[in-house]
C-alpha cells in the first residue's frame, strides 16, 4: 500500500534565523558575541501530506506562509528541522528558469548546460534537443548567442528545456506565466500530457485558476500550518474570502492609523492657533474655543484644509501626501465647479452603517455625500460615477436620470445612495461623485472621491457581474 | 555511496560547466580560445626575459627551471582561492535547483586542471625549443604526478567552497595564503636552497613533493621520488576525506546562508 504514494511529507517544522542587524563582520563577533539579535521565525510547524502516484496537488497561501518553503524542502535545496520527507522517483524542479545560462553561447550549447543541470546526461539530452528546440518555437535561432534573443524567446527556451525533463516527480514554483498567451496555453497543455503520462505534480501558484484546472486538491497552507486541504472548487472560496477578510482589515486599520495622525495634527495645530489667540485664557475656555473653531471651519470653510481631509480620507496615503505639499494644485485637478454647495465628506458604508474601502462582490453598499451649502442651488442634481483602476467607467448615474423629483439645497446634509448589490468584479475602483444644477453646470464635481477595492471568490471576468442562473 | 554515483549521474553537468567556463572566459575577445595558449606563452616570454638579462639567477635555463613548475602551482592556487568562491558565485543555482553540490568545485578544479594540461602544450613546446628536449621514458611520471596535485586540489577546494558560504573573508584570506604558500614551495628556487632551521615545514607542504616531481620529469629530466610523492598522495587523501565530510555537512544549510 505504502508504495503507492509518491511524496510522503511527515511533521516536518522548519525554522529560519533572521538576524535583524546583517553583520558577519568580525567587529560584530567581538563586540556583541552573544548578543547578537535574531528572530526564530517558524516557516514550517509541523506539517505533513502525502500525495499519490500520478496525483497532482496546488500550494496556495499568501506570501511567506511556507508554500515555497515546503517546495525546496520537497527538492532537497534545503533540508526540515525535524521530520521526514520520502519522495519515491526522480524528481525534477522547476524553480529557475534558464540557469546557468551563458549569454555568449548559442542556444543550443545552452540547452546542454541548461539541461545538464536538471541531471541529464549528454545521451539524454541529444534525444530530448529535436523536442526541446520544437517545443521552443526557435529553430533558425537556436544557433545564435542567447544574448541575441529577446526576453521572450529566452524565457520560452528556458521553458522548453524544463518542460521536456521527465520526471517522476515535477515540482512547479510559480514561472507558468511564460511568454505570449499562445506559448503559455502550449506549456499548459503539456503539463496536461506530462500529468496524463502519470508524473506527480506538485505547483506553488498565486494563480488559482491553473491549478483549479490541473490539481486534484489543493493544499491551503496559512502561517506555517496546513490550514485546509480538499477539492481545489472547495478550498478556493474559502482562501478567497478570507483573504478578502484580511484585506478588509488591513484597510480598516490604515484608516485608523491615518484618522490617528490627523487628528494630532490637527490637534497640534490648533493648540498652537490658540496659544497665539487666546493667551490669557483658561484651559477650560480654550478646549471650548477649539471646538468652536473646528465647528467654523466644517460649517463655512470651502478652502484647503477640508479637501485636504477629504482627500486624505479617501485616497491613499501617497496622494494624501502630494496634496498636502500642493494642495490647491491637486485640487484643482481633482474636482471643478462654481462652488455653490460643496461636497465635504465621501463614504462608502457597510450594512452595518461602518466605513469600508474593501467590498465583496455583490456587497450591499451605502455612498453617503455630505455637502455644505454656499448659496442656494434650485433644482441639484447628485450623480456618481464607478470607474476601474484603468479608467473604464464601469456605471454612473445621477438623480435626474433616475427621476428623482426636483429638489433645491438650502442647507448642507446628507444624501444616501444605496447601491442593493455591487456587482463588480474584483478589482479596483475610484467613485465620483457630483453637484450639478439642472441645466448640467457643474457645482462642484468631485473627481475620485472615493477608491475602493472588490473581492471575489469565483473568477468570472469582464466588468460587472451578471445575475445569471444554469439549467443544464 | 550513493553520493559518488549521484555526482557520477551528473557528470554531463561538470563536462558542461568545465566547457562554459572555458569557452565563455574568452569568449567576445577578439582571439578568443587562443588565449588559453597565449596566456602561458606570454608569460614564459617575459620570464625569459626577465630572468636572462635582468636577474641572473645562476640556474641554468633557469626560465624553464621556473615555467614547469609555475604552471602546476598555477593549477593549484587556482583551485585554492577560485575554488573557495564557486560556490558563492553560483549561489542563485544553489538556491533554486537540486543538484549535488560536490559538482562545483569538482568542476572548478576540473577545469583548472584542463587549463595546465592545454599550458604544458607550451610547456614542451618551450621545452624542444630550447633543445633541451623531452624524454618519452619518464614523461608517463607525470600522470601519477597530477592525479595526486588533483586529489589534493579537490580535497581543499571541497573545505574551502564550503567554509567560505559561512564566512565570506575567507576567500580574502585565501589570496594571501595562496601567496604566502608559493614562497614556502620551491617554485622559484629548488629545495636544497632551503635553510635546514624551516626545512620541516618544507616537508610536511605537499606540494613540496609533488612541484620537486613536476621539475624533476620535465626539467631534469628524471624519474621523481616516489616516496616523497606517496607522502603527498597521503596528505591528499586525507585532505579529500575532511573535505568530503566537511562539505557533506555544511551543504545542508547552503541555499539559507547564501
Amino acid at each position: 500500500m505504502e508504495e503507492t504514494y509518491a511524496i510522503e511529507v511527515e511533521h516536518i517544522s522548519k525554522h529560519f534565523k533572521i538576524f535583524l542587524d546583517k553583520g558577519h563582520e568580525i567587529k560584530d563577533y567581538v563586540t556583541s558575541s552573544r548578543r547578537r539579535k535574531y528572530e526564530n521565525r517558524e516557516v514550517l510547524k509541523d506539517i505533513s501530506f502525502k500525495v499519490k502516484k500520478g496525483e497532482a496537488i496546488g500550494l496556495i497561501g499568501h506570501n511567506g506562509c511556507g508554500k515555497s518553503t515546503t517546495l525546496k524542502l520537497l527538492t532537497k535545496i534545503m533540508y526540515p528541522d525535524s521530520g521526514t520527507i520520502t519522495m519515491r522517483g526522480r524528481v525534477s524542479s522547476l524553480i529557475e528558469l534558464g540557469a546557468g545560462f551563458h549569454p555568449d553561447m548559442s542556444g543550443r550549447e545552452n540547452i546542454y548546460i541548461n539541461a545538464s543541470i536538471f541531471g541529464l546526461t549528454k545521451k539524454e539530452i541529444d534525444r530530448r534537443l529535436d523536442d526541446i528546440i520544437a517545443f521552443s518555437e526557435l529553430e533558425e535561432f537556436i544557433d545564435n548567442p542567447v544574448r541575441t534573443y529577446s526576453s521572450g524567446m529566452y524565457m520560452r527556451l528556458a521553458f522548453a528545456v524544463a518542460i521536456n525533463v521527465d520526471a517522476d516527480i515535477l515540482l512547479i514554483d510559480e514561472i507558468l506565466a511564460v511568454g505570449d498567451v499562445n506559448f503559455q496555453s502550449k506549456c499548459f497543455n503539456r503539463l496536461r500530457e506530462i500529468k496524463a503520462e502519470g508524473t506527480t505534480i506538485v505547483i506553488v501558484s498565486h494563480s488559482l485558476g491553473q491549478i483549479e484546472q490541473i490539481c486534484e486538491r489543493s493544499i491551503w497552507i496559512h502561517e506555517g500550518v496546513i490550514k485546509a486541504e480538499g477539492r481545489p472548487r472547495d478550498i478556493h472560496p474559502e482562501y478567497l474570502d478570507f483573504m478578502g477578510g484580511r484585506r478588509q482589515e488591513h484597510a480598516l486599520k490604515e484608516k485608523e492609523r491615518r484618522e490617528a495622525k490627523k487628528a494630532a495634527e490637527e490637534k497640534a495645530e490648533i493648540a498652537d492657533n490658540n496659544i497665539f489667540n487666546a493667551n490669557s485664557s483658561s484651559l477650560e475656555e480654550q478646549n471650548h474655543v477649539m471646538a468652536g473653531n473646528q465647528d467654523d471651519e466644517k460649517e463655512n470653510d470651502v478652502a484647503e484644509a477640508n479637501v485636504n481631509e477629504l482627500a486624505e480620507n479617501s485616497i491613499s496615503d501617497k496622494d494624501a501626501a502630494d496634496n498636502s505639499d500642493e494642495p490647491e494644485k491637486k485640487a484643482n485637478l481633482k474636482r471643478w465647479g462654481n462652488g455653490h454647495a460643496r461636497i465635504q465628506r465621501v463614504r462608502m458604508l457597510d450594512t452595518a452603517g461602518n466605513e469600508q474601502s474593501v467590498f465583496k462582490t455583490g456587497a450591499n453598499v451605502s455612498i453617503q455625500i455630505e455637502y455644505s451649502v454656499n448659496q442656494k442651488v434650485e433644482d441639484a442634481v447628485f450623480g456618481i460615477g464607478i470607474f476601474r483602476s484603468d479608467g473604464l467607467q464601469c456605471y454612473g448615474t445621477n438623480t435626474r436620470i433616475d427621476k428623482i423629483d426636483r429638489f433645491n439645497l438650502d442647507k448642507g446634509g446628507i444624501t444616501t445612495v444605496r447601491l442593493d448589490k455591487l456587482n463588480l468584479i474584483s478589482g479596483e475602483y475610484t467613485l465620483d461623485v457630483a453637484i450639478e444644477c439642472d441645466q448640467g453646470v457643474p457645482i462642484d464635481y468631485y473627481r475620485e472621491a472615493y477608491r475602493f477595492e472588490v473581492f471575489s471568490n469565483i473568477g468570472d471576468v469582464g466588468v460587472a457581474r451578471v445575475d445569471h442562473e444554469w439549467t443544464l | 555511496m550513493t553520493k559518488i554515483s549521484e555526482i557520477y549521474h551528473y557528470r554531463t553537468m561538470i563536462a558542461s560547466l568545465i566547457k562554459r567556463d572555458l569557452r565563455g572566459r574568452y569568449k567576445g575577445s577578439v582571439l578568443g580560445f587562443a588565449w588559453t595558449f597565449l596566456n602561458p606563452l606570454l608569460q614564459l616570454l617575459v620570464y625569459t626575459m626577465v630572468f636572462s638579462t635582468i636577474m641572473r639567477a645562476g640556474i641554468e635555463d633557469y626560465y624553464l627551471f621556473l615555467f614547469v613548475a609555475l604552471i602546476p602551482w598555477i593549477f593549484f592556487s587556482a583551485s585554492l582561492t577560485g575554488g573557495s568562491s564557486c560556490i558563492w558565485a553560483q549561489k542563485e543555482m544553489v538556491k533554486k535547483i537540486y543538484f549535488p553540490r560536490e559538482v562545483l568545485p569538482i568542476a572548478h578544479v576540473t577545469c583548472q586542471l584542463v587549463n595546465m594540461l592545454l599550458s604544458f602544450i607550451i610547456v614542451f613546446a618551450a621545452l624542444l625549443v630550447s633543445g633541451k628536449g623531452v624524454k618519452l621514458s619518464i614523461l608517463w611520471y607525470l600522470i601519477p604526478v597530477i592525479l595526486v596535485e588533483y586529489v589534493l586540489a579537490i580535497g581543499i577546494a571541497f573545505i574551502t567552497s564550503s567554509l567560505t558560504v559561512y564566512f565570506r573573508d575567507l576567500e580574502h584570506i585565501l589570496g594571501i595564503v595562496a601567496m604566502a604558500w608559493q614562497f614556502l614551495t620551491p617554485v622559484m628556487y629548488s629545495v636544497d636552497m632551503v635553510p635546514e632551521s624551516v626545512m620541516p615545514i618544507f616537508l610536511v607542504n605537499p606540494m613540496t613533493p609533488i612541484i620537486t616531481a613536476y621539475r624533476d620529469v620535465l626539467y631534469y629530466q628524471q624519474a621523481p621520488q616516489l616516496t616523497t610523492l606517496g607522502h603527498a598522495l597521503l596528505l591528499g587523501i586525507v585532505f579529500l576525506l575532511f573535505g568530503w565530510f566537511l562539505f557533506g555537512r555544511l551543504e545542508r544549510h547552503f541555499a539559507e546562508e547564501l
